[in-house]
C-alpha cells in the first residue's frame, strides 16, 4: 500500500472572523483538526488612548478612558477616578452615598458585562437562543445607563471628584424592578446550559488552566477563581467600602471553559446581591461628589445667577484643576479580573503617563498554551470563555 | 512588612545591588533598583520565603523626557499569600535604553515587555521573542516616547507589494505542477 | 453594473428596474466586520427589541464573499486598514459600505498616529452614521437611508 504523504496545515484566523470577539489574528497549524501551534497577533484596534490622554485635561480623560475596555466602562472610569482621587487625597472625604452609588453602578456594569459575554459565548457554541435572552435583560440596563446619564454604552457619569449630578427621579424604581426581574432570567439562561448534554460535552475538559498556570501567566479574574485561586481585589484589598458589604467570591477548581462558565454565572448571582444591598443604602437626594469648588463644578441653577458660581464653572472647564506631582495605581476588580490606571502626574493640569493595567491582554497571551492539543472547535470555545476585549488589549 | 524592612531584607539578600526606598500615596510601597541586578532582585522577590511576590500585576515604563535619566520601567507585583503590593522602578538613561528581562522568572512579563519595546524603544536582553506587539511590522519610531507626534497626517498603507516577480510566479507554478504529477 | 450601455434611453427596463431595485434594498446581509464598541450597539441592533431583520438583513455572513453590505462599525487602526481593504474587494457587486459610528466616518474622538481618519479614505461609502456609539435606531435609519439610495439607483 503506498505511504500516505501528510503534512500540516497553517490556516489563518481572522482579524476579521465572526467568532474572535472583535479583531485578534490567529496563525494556527494543523494536522487534520488538530491544533499544533498557535500564535496570536493582536494591535489591529490598536488606538493610541494612552498618548492621546496626555493631550487632555484631567477630567476630558474620562470618556476616552471608557472606550478602553468597551463592556466594563464605568469600572474603568470608576478606576481612573480612583487613582487620580488618590493622588489630589480627596479620596479620604468622599461621601458615603457617592461609594454607596459607585458601588452599584459597578456591580451593574459587572452583570452587563457577563450578559454580553454569555450571548456571544452561546452563540458562537451554537445556542443563539442565549444571545436574544441576554441582550433583552441587557437592554434594561442600557436603559438604566440612559437614565443617569443620558447616554446607553458610555454614560461618563463618573467624574473624579465623585459623579456627574445628583440621581434622577425614578432611579431606585428603575433599579429595583431590574433586581426582582433578574434572577428569574438568570435561572432560565441556567436552564438551558447548564444541564445541556452539547454544552457539556463541548466546554468539559476544554481550555484547562492549572492553579500556577493562572498565577504565573498573571490572569486573575473570573480565568484564575476558576482554577482555584481565590483572589478577588474587592476582598484582598478592599476599596470604596466593600468590606461592609455582604457577599462571596465564588471559585471552582476544575479551570476548564465549563468551570469559568460557572464561575461567572455566579458573579452575577452576587452582584445582585450587592446592588440590592446597595440600593438599600441610598437616599434618592443627597450629596453626588466633594465639596471641594476646584474640582466639582457647581449646580447649573447657581451658574446661571451667582457670579462666583460663573467663574467657578468657568475656570474647572476652561482649565481645568492640577493634580500634585506623583503616581499612583489603585488596584479595582473589573469583570475581567484586576483593573487599574497607573497615573502619573507632573504636576499640572494635564496627565503626565496613564497606562491601564489590562487582563485582556494576559487572557491573549495565555491563549497560546490554552489551545495547542484540542480541536479548531475548541478554539471557539475557549476564546468565548477567557472573555478578551480587544479594545482593552490593543488600547 | 513595611518598606524599610523590604529593603532591608533586599538589600542583604542581594548585596550587590542599589536599593531604595521612595515615597509613595497609594497601596504599593515603592523601591528603586539599579538596572544591573534587577533579576537577581526580581529572583528574590519571587522566591524569598516572606516576600513571595508571584503575581506580576504590570509592567510598564515612563518617558521623563528632557529628565535624565529618561525612562522609569515599572513594575508592579502582588503578593497573593502575604496580601502585599510593590512597585519596583529601574531608572533608565535616554541614550541605548536596555534591560534584562524577567520572563524567565514571571512569564506574563513576555508581552508585556513586547509592548514597551513596541511603544517605548527600550530593549529586554534575552527575551526569547523581540517583534513589535501593537504596532505594524514596518513601523518606524516608537510612539510613546514625548518627542514622537501625536498626530501623522498620512494616507494609510492600504496595499503592500508584491512579493515575488513576475518570472518567479510562473516558475513557481510550474513547480507545483510538476509536483503534483 | 448595467443591463444596457449608458448612452440609450432606458425604456424597456423600467419595471425590470423597479423589480431588482426592490430586491436589491430588501435583503441587504451585512458581513460582520465589528471592530470596537460600535460592534456591541450593531449586535444590539440585531437582537430582539431593534430587530433588523425586519428591514431585510436577516443574517450576517461571516463570509464576504455572501454579503451584500459592510457596515464599518468601530475605529480603523492603521495595522487594521490593508485587511479592510482586503474584505471590501472580496465583495462581489452590488456592495455597499456604511461607515457607523465617528471614528469610522471621520477619525472620531481619536486624532492620534494610529487611527485612520475617516473609513472613506480606505473604501468607498455609501452612507456615514454619527454617533459615538450611534443608537440603533440611528442605525437604523441609516439602513432606511440606503435602501431609499438603491431605489433611486439606475441600473442602466
Amino acid at each position: 500500500m503506498p505511504e500516505i504523504r501528510t503534512e500540516t496545515m497553517t490556516v489563518n484566523m481572522g482579524p476579521q472572523h465572526p467568532s474572535t470577539h472583535g479583531v485578534l489574528r490567529l496563525v494556527l497549524e494543523l494536522d487534520g483538526e488538530t491544533i499544533l501551534s498557535a500564535s496570536p497577533t493582536i494591535g489591529y484596534l490598536h488606538t493610541g488612548i494612552e498618548k492621546t490622554c496626555e493631550q487632555k485635561k484631567w477630567q476630558q480623560v474620562i470618556p476616552l478612558v471608557e472606550r478602553m475596555d468597551y463592556l466594563s466602562a464605568q469600572s474603568n472610569s470608576m478606576a481612573f477616578c480612583m487613582s487620580v482621587e488618590r493622588l489630589l487625597g480627596v479620596d479620604a472625604v468622599m461621601p458615603e452615598r457617592v461609594k454607596n452609588i459607585r458601588i452599584l453602578l459597578a456591580e451593574l456594569q459587572r452583570i452587563n458585562s457577563h450578559l454580553v459575554w454569555l450571548g456571544t459565548h452561546g452563540m458562537e457554541l451554537g445556542a443563539v437562543s442565549v444571545m436574544l435572552y441576554c441582550f433583552r435583560e441587557r437592554e434594561i440596563l442600557l436603559n438604566i445607563n440612559e437614565l443617569i446619564a443620558g447616554f446607553r454604552l458610555f454614560p461618563s457619569y463618573m467624574r473624579v471628584g465623585g459623579l456627574r449630578e445628583d440621581l434622577p427621579r425614578g432611579f431606585h424604581d428603575a433599579v429595583q424592578a431590574f433586581l426582582d426581574r433578574m434572577p428569574g432570567k438568570l435561572d432560565e439562561y441556567e436552564d438551558l446550559l447548564t444541564k445541556n448534554a452539547i454544552y457539556l460535552k463541548r466546554t468539559q475538559g476544554v481550555g484547562v488552566v492549572s492553579k500556577d498556570t493562572a498565577v504565573a501567566m498573571s490572569l486573575l479574574g473570573p480565568i484564575a477563581r476558576a482554577a482555584g485561586v481565590d483572589y478577588d481585589v474587592r476582598k484582598v484589598f478592599p476599596y470604596l467600602g466593600y468590606e461592609t458589604y455582604d457577599f462571596d467570591v465564588p471559585t471552582q477548581t476544575a479551570g476548564d471553559v465549563y468551570a469559568r462558565y460557572q464561575v461567572r454565572v455566579a458573579e452575577m448571582r452576587e452582584s445582585l446581591k450587592i446592588c440590592r444591598q446597595a440600593l438599600g443604602r441610598i437616599t434618592p437626594r443627597g450629596e453626588y461628589a466633594i465639596a471641594d469648588p476646584k474640582i466639582t463644578p457647581p449646580p447649573k441653577d447657581r451658574v446661571y445667577t451667582e457670579m462666583e458660581a460663573l467663574i467657578q464653572h468657568f475656570l474647572i472647564y476652561s482649565q481645568g484643576f492640577t493634580v500634585p506631582a506623583g503616581e499612583a495605581y489603585v488596584p479595582v476588580e473589573g469583570p475581567r479580573g484586576e483593573q487599574g490606571f497607573y497615573v502619573v502626574s507632573d504636576g499640572t493640569n494635564r496627565p503626565w503617563r496613564i497606562k491601564s493595567r489590562a487582563p485582556s491582554l494576559l487572557a491573549c497571551q495565555a491563549l497560546e498554551t490554552l489551545i495547542v492539543g484540542g480541536l479548531i472547535a475548541d478554539v471557539i470555545a475557549v476564546i468565548g470563555s477567557i472573555d478578551v476585549v480587544m479594545g482593552d488589549v490593543d488600547r | 512588612m513595611d518598606a524599610d524592612r523590604l529593603i532591608a531584607s533586599l538589600q542583604q539578600a542581594v548585596p550587590a545591588a542599589t536599593v531604595e526606598g521612595a515615597p509613595s500615596v497609594d497601596l504599593q510601597t515603592t523601591i528603586y533598583v539599579s538596572r544591573d541586578e534587577l533579576v537577581s532582585v526580581a529572583r528574590v522577590l519571587r522566591d524569598g520565603p516572606d516576600l513571595r511576590f508571584s503575581f506580576l500585576a504590570e509592567l510598564t515604563a515612563a518617558d521623563y523626557w528632557p529628565r535624565e535619566p529618561r525612562f522609569e520601567v515599572v513594575y508592579v507585583l502582588v503578593s497573593l499569600e502575604h496580601k502585599l503590593r510593590l512597585r519596583m522602578k529601574v531608572r533608565l538613561p535616554g541614550h541605548d535604553p536596555h534591560l534584562a528581562t524577567v520572563s524567565g522568572i514571571w512569564p506574563a512579563a513576555n508581552w508585556l515587555e513586547r509592548e514597551v519595546w513596541d511603544l517605548f524603544g527600550i530593549a529586554f536582553d534575552g527575551h526569547p521573542d523581540p517583534r513589535r506587539l501593537l504596532m505594524p511590522e514596518d513601523w518606524e519610531g516608537s510612539p510613546l516616547r514625548k518627542d514622537s507626534p501625536v498626530q501623522i497626517r498620512r494616507p494609510p498603507h492600504v496595499t503592500s507589494d508584491l512579493q515575488v516577480t513576475a518570472e518567479e510566479f510562473k516558475q513557481n507554478v510550474q513547480r507545483d505542477r510538476l509536483a503534483r504529477e | 453594473m448595467g443591463l444596457e450601455s449608458e448612452y440609450e434611453i432606458p425604456v424597456l427596463t423600467t419595471t425590470v428596474e423597479k423589480m431588482v431595485q426592490w430586491a436589491r434594498r430588501s435583503s441587504i446581509w451585512p458581513v460582520t466586520f465589528g471592530l470596537a464598541c460600535c460592534a456591541i450597539e450593531m449586535m444590539a441592533m440585531s437582537c430582539s427589541r431593534y430587530d433588523i431583520a425586519r428591514f431585510g438583513a436577516e443574517v450576517f455572513r461571516g463570509s464576504p464573499r455572501q454579503s451584500d453590505l459592510m457596515i464599518v462599525a468601530g475605529r480603523l487602526s492603521r495595522k487594521m486598514a490593508p485587511a479592510l481593504r482586503r474584505i471590501y474587494d472580496q465583495m462581489p457587486e452590488p456592495k455597499w459600505v456604511i461607515s457607523m459610528g465617528a471614528c469610522a466616518s471621520i477619525g472620531g474622538v481619536f486624532d492620534n498616529y494610529a487611527i485612520v481618519q475617516g473609513v472613506d479614505q480606505v473604501v468607498p461609502v455609501d452612507v456615514y452614521v454619527p454617533g459615538c456609539p450611534p443608537r440603533p435606531e440611528s442605525l437604523i435609519y441609516g439602513i432606511v437611508q440606503l435602501q431609499r439610495k438603491i431605489a433611486e439607483q439606475r441600473l442602466a
